[in-house]
């Protein structure tokens, strides 16, 4: 069975942040407001996360993208009331929009805050209507939403094996964020494959994961920077 | 039947307790102009209130003024105070029935109303926080008894249906006293089902008072698990802060000393209002005290 990984590298990762907006085309991410996002209400499920240290000229930033984590033992499954969030057979944990009662109970629970609510009904500038994915789903009001590793791909790249007759292979899909990096700093495939490239990273001495310590088993590693 | 009347007092004759207790029927006997006033004052605020929660349901919740990462606010707040505040009613008059102390006759009813009313008031809360409140019945039909919110669910309708039965229980005798009391019309009927034909016999009473009983000890655990589930809610998740191992007695604590407090305001109140100064007396002031400090 297929378990589905990441790997950035953070010594390649330039922070373009072009994973960041692929992310939101793909996935039919309204743009926030201005007034929404000063209280911090945008919704992203690919997120740049700082860490700034020392005074200007003498600085020196940390820039890490933050996806959902795709834990092992996710907490934000665990509370949920109605089984709307659930970890797939893949390893990726679902959210099914149509079971969601709003109820915020896995964004809280949600160490990495990776999961957003939708405050209002999600809007786009009228120029932007025409271009929205068909194959993502527009999330109503109320409900929580969160990366899937563009799961839809999954979907679509099962389908296309099934017409040529063969079985899908982990190279026949790559999310958007994997697929548009421009330094190549975000790895992606099958970290049951002891031979795939995100598994060779994964166990590099450089690899790390983000709050390890509380046994979420994110499924997202980072490589060190500098190491 | 003794047991459920206010305390008559040994000093003074019979007569003189009959015509006292004649000003406890005055409330439902007569309607002031200052009722009304209040009640207009309450419709207000329950207009406003609902005129804002339809702002909400058609808007989103948006218009809360929550954020990331404060996904829980005021609702939640609330919730946790009020059933706080419900476990008044209950478990003080649950462990003062059972540890028999007599000064409770009169403190007792308010605060089994406390608690009713105000469990409705912490469940509505948490209604109002859903952001779809449309798929509410999803709960039940696919509910995860994984999740702690589904142990509130279950222990919240559990105290509601013992706290409403332990309340009404008591109440019988008094409902029948103001059937035979009420002239006729509406309420004489509605009285006549609500006593189920109580008359004061011996066998009546003895039953009433084991069903009391029954419910007084069903009643302690129930109040005391509810506020626990309460703090699993929080204490389940890995958040800093929540998770952590006090939470339970933490919440349990604070909800009976927070419910004490309620008893005392609501107590004061009613002294005032319906001049009743001969049951809310010195011995019931400082008992409640005295249990609010011995909490602290």
């Amino acid at each position: 069975m297929i378990r589905w990984g990441m790997v950035i590298d953070l010594d390649k990762c330039t922070a373009c942040q072009a994973c960041v907006v692929a992310c939101q085309i793909e996935n039919n991410i309204p743009p926030p407001s201005p007034e929404e996002a000063a209280i911090s209400r945008s919704i992203g499920w690919m997120r740049m996360v700082e860490n700034i240290e020392g005074e200007y000229p003498h600085i020196k930033a940390h820039i890490m993208p933050v996806p959902c984590m795709q834990c092992e033992n996710p907490p934000c499954v665990k509370v949920c009331p109605v089984g709307a969030t659930n970890k797939s057979k893949e390893g990726i944990v679902d959210q099914v929009y149509g079971r969601c009662i709003g109820c915020r109970y896995c964004v809280n629970a949600c160490p990495y805050t990776v999961k957003s609510m939708n405050w209002y009904k999600p809007a786009w500038p009228k120029e932007m209507m025409n271009s929205l994915n068909p194959d993502v789903t527009v999330r109503p009001k109320g409900v929580v939403e969160k990366c899937l590793f563009c799961s839809h791909r999954i979907q679509k790249a099962k389908d296309r094996a099934k017409a040529e007759k063969r079985e899908m292979t982990p190279d026949d899909y790559i999310p958007a964020c994997a697929e548009t990096c421009p330094s190549k700093a975000i790895s992606f495939g099958d970290l049951n494959d002891k031979d795939s490239t995100v598994s060779k990273l994964a166990r590099s001495p450089r690899a790390f994961r983000l709050l390890e310590e509380l046994g979420t088993e994110p499924n997202v590693y980072y490589l060190r920077e500098g190491a | 039947m003794e047991a459920l009347k206010p305390d008559a007092g040994s000093v003074r004759g019979k007569n003189v307790a009959k015509i006292r207790d004649e000003i406890l029927y005055q409330p439902i006997l007569k309607t002031g102009k200052g009722f009304y006033m209040v009640f207009a004052f309450l419709s207000l605020v329950v207009l406003f209130a609902a005129f804002a929660y339809f702002q909400q349901f058609h808007k989103g919740l948006g218009v809360t003024g929550l954020n990331s990462p404060i996904f829980w606010g005021i609702y939640i707040t609330n919730f946790v105070f009020f059933i706080g505040v419900s476990h008044a009613g209950t478990l003080i008059s649950a462990i003062l029935r059972i540890s028999k102390a007599e000064w409770r006759r009169s403190i007792t009813r308010s605060a089994e109303v406390i608690t009713v009313l105000v469990l409705f008031f912490g469940l509505g809360n948490i209604l109002i926080d859903l952001g779809r409140i449309d798929r509410l019945l999803i709960v039940i039909a696919h509910g995860r008894f994984q999740s702690p919110l589904l142990w509130d669910v279950v222990s919240l309708t559990t105290y509601l249906t013992a706290s409403s039965i332990y309340l009404y229980l008591p109440l019988i005798p008094d409902i029948a006293l103001l059937r035979d009391r009420m002239p006729g019309g509406f309420r004489k009927g509605l009285y006549e089902v609500l006593a189920l034909g109580w008359a004061g016999t011996e066998k009546q009473i003895h039953y009433l008072e084991k069903g009391i009983g029954i419910m007084a000890v069903t009643c302690l655990p129930i109040a005391v698990s509810v506020h626990t589930v309460v703090s699993y809610v929080f204490s389940m998740t890995i958040q800093p802060m929540w998770h952590s191992t006090i939470f339970g007695p933490y919440f349990v604590a604070g909800a009976i000393y927070s419910g004490i407090a309620g008893i005392i305001v609501a107590m004061a109140v009613l002294r005032k209002v319906y001049h009743l100064e001969d049951y809310f007396r010195a011995v019931h002031f400082n008992g409640s005290s005295g249990s609010c400090i011995l909490l602290t």
